[in-house]
């Protein structure tokens, strides 16, 4: 057992293991002043079977741990002849399982060596882009206290291209540090008549605690179980996750026999797991599996985040958002001009939420006249516009499980576009020039619709110059007002299949077009004024003597 | 060119910090010592630093719940109160109590005071520092003790610990509540806007500026960059040269406002619960109003006041209500990060 702090639980420890007879070989770190270590010793007096052996500095990551364990296993196996299996473990490494669970399983198998250990080529494990270099390179500076030396020393080796020659071709391997090993193996590798040689070469790789006995077992070793029986999980920067006592459910369903790292003062474990009185034997193989998925998403948690969210401890950078939002959503530009009732239509079709322009200068038209959204999002305009991004984002989070749509103008503000263009999330169906048919049907005077026409037209025009630009991430289809009233349903049909609600059986009822009779004189009046409405595209100036509009709609009732 | 430009800006930045520890060290004279207990600070001890001013109806509700999180000394100064907080922080075991009656806005809303606390007591401690309305929470906060939280920061490198301010509010006008003097306010305060905060990260300083919740949606509708900073930085691995520079919104050296990530990641953050609108904020509103001792151009903020002294209700029916930290967490109002 390797010890170096929090030394009442250490000895709790010590107590539990050696009550069902474990004899004991404990290592305290050098660094451990000379009063706690004797102390600690004084502690453990009349515990029966434990020694301490010679004591050496262990900083993380140096040969230190190494030296530590190779002079506790020695101790084990000269003064303990009976001993078959040794137990790496350490001062803040928890029994999850009875100890006696665990000699049964170890009786069982008694040529078995639990050792993880593989080649540097087929894990993912590194942190710090060192894999096989850390075999090949001298590591003289600390990782942690000198990481500058550390950094530049490594990238001098690159530079002149050295290399060390790993002795005897033996093949590194790397795993826990955490091992279960027999005495056969484990005598072996102390005893090796090589062991000058490795010693002196792993001295300088880095980590060599993680990979000495675990290089080394793979030469002695009859049957390796490249597992540990230690449950130990690492963040996504290689430190290791701590236990505490809200994990007590967790740790029992692992059914591993040890788990580390415990949080020293996590009083309900080690009351839990130490004075257990244990009845009921469990005859299951340990099983870390079940609870990795929740260590791989607090991963996830961690390096991704929740995409669409931004808060306190959350705010990327642009291009790292990883979505701009959490979910889909519509953006549907003229459809209301031209349908009379298309968003109530779009809301039962689709079963999503239909708002309408969210964006307007008034306030944000929330579905249903709602003056708040979820979330307590205001439909204030002043609010909305100080940050109209976040306020989008806050929609979308807001109402996560639930599609939004919205319909969005030449006459809303655009200071959102980019934020919609840019998001591949966003589903954005324009119709252009829609914005003529509320003026066309308005009742003002005809030089105030002409220049509101050529305002809108221009800010449009340089909307869908946005919407082709080369960032465009969202889908977004177009259609001029002319080639949509050609054949409304087809698009319309388009865009709900890719919304993807329940609705299979195809639209089987139609939104009401506007009355459109007249349109084209009024485009054509506006061209008289001096204004040229391209947008909307060509529109006959007498329509109805071509097809009369009203028949026009009937042969849309798609399949 | 663009990088010489940011050394002389790091180096102007280091000549306010020393400014502002210099004004610290001005103001301590008017800090007289009430009790000291500081003797009893442990190497490893979590402090927390206060200033307040007639508290009596919040502070056992605070001492107690900042006791259970871990906190092992209180550094307080009182500001002229005169409803008995003096006296009751006096007989408080793990509290150290300076007094003084200068100005809360000339001392920086308080922060002078508590800077040159800081600078003497809290050096190489984690130090929490709160107003008197502010309850500090954090992801697993009922089962994991602010030691572990503190050992999990400094296992991560990082010297600050970043939280979202929550404006509590009851449902109904504020005067229509009964308070329980010394109880917890939460228990009427229950409500909360979910999502309607904004953020700016703040180019100078790098620290986010977030805004947003009731006062934003109700007070500021009309001027919203008026509205109240949200964003703190409440918990910090104090240095002696470290200072903050507007409330607990932001601090220098500057490294210490990185409370977030910006690759898309998420680092774990916190919360503190804001217990402004009990009742007695009504007839505090129109005393603040005439003292005009909380911003620093109290002029503007005449209609906050007004507004607030005529009873609003700030209750919505798409207002949140607080059931546990696990559900601020799912909203995303904070983080776990990686502490699983």
């Amino acid at each position: 057992m390797l010890v170096h702090t929090a030394f009442n639980r250490a000895e709790q420890l010590v107590r539990h293991w050696s009550a069902v007879g474990c004899p004991l070989v404990i290592h305290v770190d050098k660094f451990v002043p000379r009063k706690d270590y004797n102390n600690f010793v004084r502690a453990l007096a009349d515990v029966p079977d434990v020694r301490f052996s010679a004591r050496h500095r262990c900083e993380w990551g140096t040969w230190g741990l190494v030296a530590a364990t190779q002079s506790a296993s020695q101790m084990m196996l000269d003064e303990f002849p009976d001993v078959r299996h040794v137990y790496l473990a350490s001062g803040s490494c928890l029994p999850l399982r009875p100890v006696q669970e665990l000699l049964d399983y170890l009786e069982e198998r008694p040529r078995t060596d639990f050792i993880e250990s593989a080649t540097t080529s087929d894990v993912p494990w590194t942190i710090g882009g060192l894999d096989q270099e850390r075999f090949t390179m001298r590591f003289p500076f600390s990782w942690r206290n000198q990481k500058y030396l550390f950094d530049k020393y490594v990238a001098l080796q690159r530079l002149i291209g050295f290399k060390r020659k790993i002795p005897n071709g033996i093949v590194p391997h790397m795993g826990s540090q955490w091992w279960c090993l027999t005495r056969q193996t484990l005598s072996a590798i102390l005893q090796d008549p090589e062991r000058e040689t490795y010693d002196r070469y792993f001295s300088k790789v880095w980590i060599p605690d993680e990979s000495y006995f675990q290089t080394l077992a793979r030469q002695y070793s009859r049957q390796i179980e490249s597992r540990s029986l230690t449950l130990s999980k690492f963040d996504y920067q290689g430190k290791p996750h701590i236990f505490y006592d809200d994990h007590l459910q967790l740790l029992r369903r692992s059914d591993c026999f040890v788990a580390r790292k415990i949080w020293p003062f996590a009083n309900r474990l080690y009351e839990a797991f130490l004075t257990d009185p244990s009845g009921a034997m469990k005859r299951t193989e340990p099983n870390p599996g079940k609870i990795d998925r929740i260590f791989a998403k607090a991963v996830e948690r961690r390096t991704r985040g929740r995409a669409g969210l931004y808060m306190q401890s959350r705010f990327p950078v642009e291009t790292r958002e990883n979505g701009l939002t959490c979910g889909q959503y519509s953006v549907f530009e003229g459809f209301s001009d031209l349908f009379e009732n298309f968003e109530p239509w779009l809301a039962k079709v689709t079963g999503t939420r239909v708002h309408g322009h969210l964006f307007a200068p008034e306030r944000a038209e929330f579905s249903d006249g709602h003056t708040v959204m979820n979330g307590a999002l205001s439909d204030n305009a002043t609010l909305r516009d100080y940050n109209p991004r976040a306020f989008l984002a806050n929609l979308i989070w807001n109402t996560r499980g639930e599609r939004q749509c919205f319909q969005f103008g030449p006459r809303d503000n655009q200071a959102i576009e980019w934020d919609i263009i840019k998001d591949p999330n966003a589903q954005v169906s324009v119709i252009t020039g829609a914005w003529a048919v509320p003026l066309f049907q308005s009742n003002r005077n005809f030089s105030d619709l002409r220049r509101e026409a050529a305002l809108l037209q221009q800010i449009e025009s340089k909307h869908l110059d946005a919407l082709r630009s080369s960032w465009t991430k969202a889908r977004i289809r177009i259609w001029t007002m002319a080639e949509f009233i050609e054949a409304p349903m087809e698009p319309l049909q388009t865009i709900i299949d890719e919304i993807g609600q329940q609705n299979v059986r195809g639209l089987s009822e139609v939104p009401k077009m506007v009355d459109l009779t007249g349109f084209g004189q009024f485009l054509q009046n506006l061209k008289n004024q001096g204004m040229h409405p391209y947008l909307m595209g060509d529109f006959p100036v007498a329509h109805d003597l071509h097809e009369p509009h009203k028949n026009k709609r009937k042969p849309y009732l798609v399949r | 060119m663009e990088r010489v430009k940011e050394l002389a800006f790091a180096y102007r930045l280091r000549w306010k910090r020393r400014r502002l520890l210099f004004r610290a060290f001005r103001k301590r004279r008017q800090l007289t010592p009430v009790i000291d207990r500081t003797a009893q600070i442990n190497r490893n001890d979590i402090l927390a630093a206060s200033t307040m001013r007639n508290e009596m109806l919040r502070l056992p509700h605070f001492l107690d719940h900042h006791r259970k999180l871990g906190i092992n000394h209180f550094l307080i100064v009182d500001n002229g109160s005169e409803d008995g907080t003096r006296d009751y922080l006096a007989g408080q075991p793990d509290v150290s109590l300076w007094s003084t009656d200068h100005s809360y806005r000339l001392s920086r809303f308080g922060v002078d005071w508590l800077t040159w606390l800081q600078l003497r007591h809290a050096h190489g401690h984690w130090c929490l520092t709160l107003d008197a309305d502010e309850i500090f929470i954090y992801p697993h906060h009922d089962t994991r003790p602010l030691p572990a939280l503190v050992d999990y920061l400094e296992r991560n490198d990082r010297k600050s610990f970043g939280a979202l301010m929550l404006d509590m509010y009851p449902k109904g006008p504020l005067s229509a509540q009964d308070c329980p003097s010394g109880g917890d306010p939460f228990r009427s305060l229950c409500w909360f806007d979910g999502g309607n905060y904004t953020i700016t990260r703040k180019p100078d300083l790098h620290n986010l500026w977030i805004q947003g919740g009731a006062r934003a949606r109700c007070f500021f509708a009309e001027a919203p960059r008026r509205a109240p900073t949200m964003s703190k930085m409440p918990l910090v691995k104090w240095h002696r040269r470290y200072v903050y520079v507007s409330s607990t919104h932001s601090l220098l050296p500057r490294v210490l406002n990185h409370v977030y990530d910006d690759q898309g990641g998420e680092i774990t953050s916190g919360i503190l619960l804001h217990s402004k609108f009990l009742p007695t904020a009504l007839a505090r509103s129109a005393e603040e109003k005439e003292r005009r001792e909380h911003f620093a151009n109290s002029a503007l903020y005449d209609g906050y006041y007004d507004q607030l002294t005529s009873d609003p209700d700030l209750w919505c029916e798409r207002s949140t209500k607080l059931i546990s930290w696990r559900q601020l967490e799912a909203m995303g109002l904070m983080s776990k990060g990686n502490w699983l």
